[in-house]
């Protein structure tokens, strides 16, 4: 599968966190949608970009990876709710465990997701660390 | 609309098949369901097959036309659905509806998934969730669910014990079925012992990776009885979808699809919660099987793990569930899932469950759920 287009056609959103919002309904989604699914014709969407702050709904340590992931298991994923109201799922990076918890403030921090596939592609995107 | 029920139902045993194919294992599967309508096969006017992947699994795509050569069931028109972990259900739904509408009138739904021809089957199981939005973000589809499990218990105070009693029922009543892939009893300090896969599940509250098939064989209900002297009827058809991804849900501890479903389903066949005898749920991990109690309406949200606890879902208990053993211990070939759910009720319905027999069951029900919840299929049978 070639990673490379697919990759970059996400740059904005992966590294800036962009986003879309309702002008008609106010709510803000994310990944960025070219239709509201509440208002649907009615709708009206712009780019917003996220301020990359939220708090962490839930998460779980993986400790059995795909091959993909296996070098940094165990890690931390996340359900993080945006400031905004967006929820994105995510990796939670730099953590000490014993501080990881359900309500806890997080941050955007830009790091690399994926080693090089076959085409030798690198992906990189936001994960997100404890905010101090 | 007509009234359709099922005259024949099959499931091959769920496991590691080594030595069988994809083809294989559904011609088998569809032998043995016409052998059971008492049919001959000629009969057959259409077929639907439940597959999540063998695109993947086994670089098969075009497959309704491969089974309908190696069934011998050519010319007749076959389609492929597909809805992840609940394309079985949604076979079923397709040709219920086929016969309810008039189209046809003796129509065979099956499913079939083969998972065992790749070493690594998680990559194809992430697929069921949001590709770009999820699994390349490095989570797995057991993380996805054990993120439920943990906002479940932070919400209501679900314990892990709660949890594992889950599994542990499933398998005391796989024990009991010769087609289940882990006909065993385990205990709860094996599921709490069992091997980290994603915080805070175990590999003991996780379906395993199965090839299987099963099939079921409708007609209209109005002829049933010229094939069987048990037909079971179906009383309700309901699908629902819900967002793709896990993150874009109301809440993480309610499934709205199951929700919506159920609330359809109950509509249709004038039924309530009370009125379900026993159900098959899509236990795909520990914690959906507990979801499920609570989103089909037997349990208020968040007392799910204690009616567990409490015994409820045992197969004396108010409410069986999973008679089969579920997808935990029966096991999970994802396409074949949904149909094998509907021939345990069936078996149940008709008496011939053997050792999980249910005493005098009159209404059944199955949950099928694809994804984490993108979609949901519902169906309710009677005697």
């Amino acid at each position: 599968m070639t990673e490379t287009v697919r990759a970059w056609r996400h740059i904005p959103q992966r590294y800036n966190l962009i986003g879309s919002k309702c002008l008609q309904c106010g709510k803000v989604f994310f990944p960025k949608r070219i239709l509201c699914p509440e208002c649907r014709r009615k709708g009206k969407l712009e780019e917003i970009n996220l301020s990359g702050k939220g708090k962490i709904l839930t998460y779980s340590v993986i400790e059995t990876p795909t091959d993909e992931f296996k070098d940094i298991a165990p890690y931390v994923v996340a359900i993080v709710e945006l400031e905004e109201g967006a929820k994105v799922t995510t990796q939670i990076v730099d953590y000490d465990i014993e501080k990881i918890e359900i309500g806890k403030e997080v941050e955007m921090v830009f790091r690399k997701i994926r080693e090089a596939g076959d085409d030798g592609v690198i992906s990189y995107g936001f994960k997100f660390r404890i905010k101090d | 609309m007509r009234d359709v029920a099922i005259i024949g139902v099959s499931q091959t045993k769920f496991g590691e098949l080594w030595d069988k194919s994809f083809r294989d294992m559904i011609t088998e599967a569809g032998m043995g369901a016409i052998q059971d309508a008492n049919i001959e096969g000629a009969e057959l006017e259409a077929m639907y097959v439940g597959n999540m992947s063998a695109g993947l699994f086994v670089q098969q795509e075009h497959i309704a036309a491969l089974i309908a050569d190696h069934a011998g069931l050519t010319p007749i028109p076959c389609a492929r659905i597909e809805a992840a972990c609940a394309s079985g259900g949604l076979a079923l739904r397709n040709g219920i509806m086929a016969v309810a509408s008039g189209y046809h009138d003796i129509v065979i739904s099956a499913g079939v998934e083969k998972m065992t021809d790749v070493v690594d089957p998680t990559p194809m199981i992430a697929s069921a969730s949001d590709q770009e939005w999820e699994a390349k973000q490095g989570v797995t589809f057991p993380s996805l669910y054990a993120m439920m499990a943990r906002r479940h218990m932070y919400e209501y105070g679900t314990t892990r014990e709660q949890l594992a009693t889950f599994s542990v029922i499933n398998h005391a009543n796989a024990s009991k079925n010769p087609r289940a892939q882990f006909p065993m009893e385990i205990t709860v300090e094996q599921v709490l012992n069992s091997t980290m896969v994603a915080d805070p599940l175990r590999l003991l509250d996780c379906s395993p990776v199965s090839d299987g098939a099963a099939a079921v064989i409708l007609c209209p209900a109005e002829d049933a009885r010229k094939y069987t002297d048990t037909p079971i009827y179906v009383k309700a058809s309901a699908q629902a979808s819900g967002t793709i991804a896990l993150h874009d849900r109301k809440s993480l501890t309610t499934i709205d699809a199951t929700v919506n479903a159920a609330r359809t389903a109950y509509n249709m066949a004038k039924m309530e919660p009370k009125d379900i005898g026993a159900v098959e749920v899509h236990d795909c991990f520990s914690i959906n099987g507990l979801l499920a109690v609570e989103d089909l309406g037997f349990v208020e949200k968040g007392k799910g793990g204690v009616a567990i606890e409490e015994g409820m879902t045992q197969i004396d208990g108010e409410i069986p569930v999973n008679p089969s053993g579920g997808l935990k211990a029966r096991g999970h070939p994802l396409g074949a899932t949904g149909i094998a759910q509907t021939a345990e009720i069936v078996w149940q319905l008709r008496g011939e469950a053997g050792k999980r027999q249910i005493d005098g069951l009159e209404i059944g029900m199955t949950h099928n759920i694809g994804g984490t919840g993108g979609t949901a299929a519902v169906h309710i049978f009677s005697l």
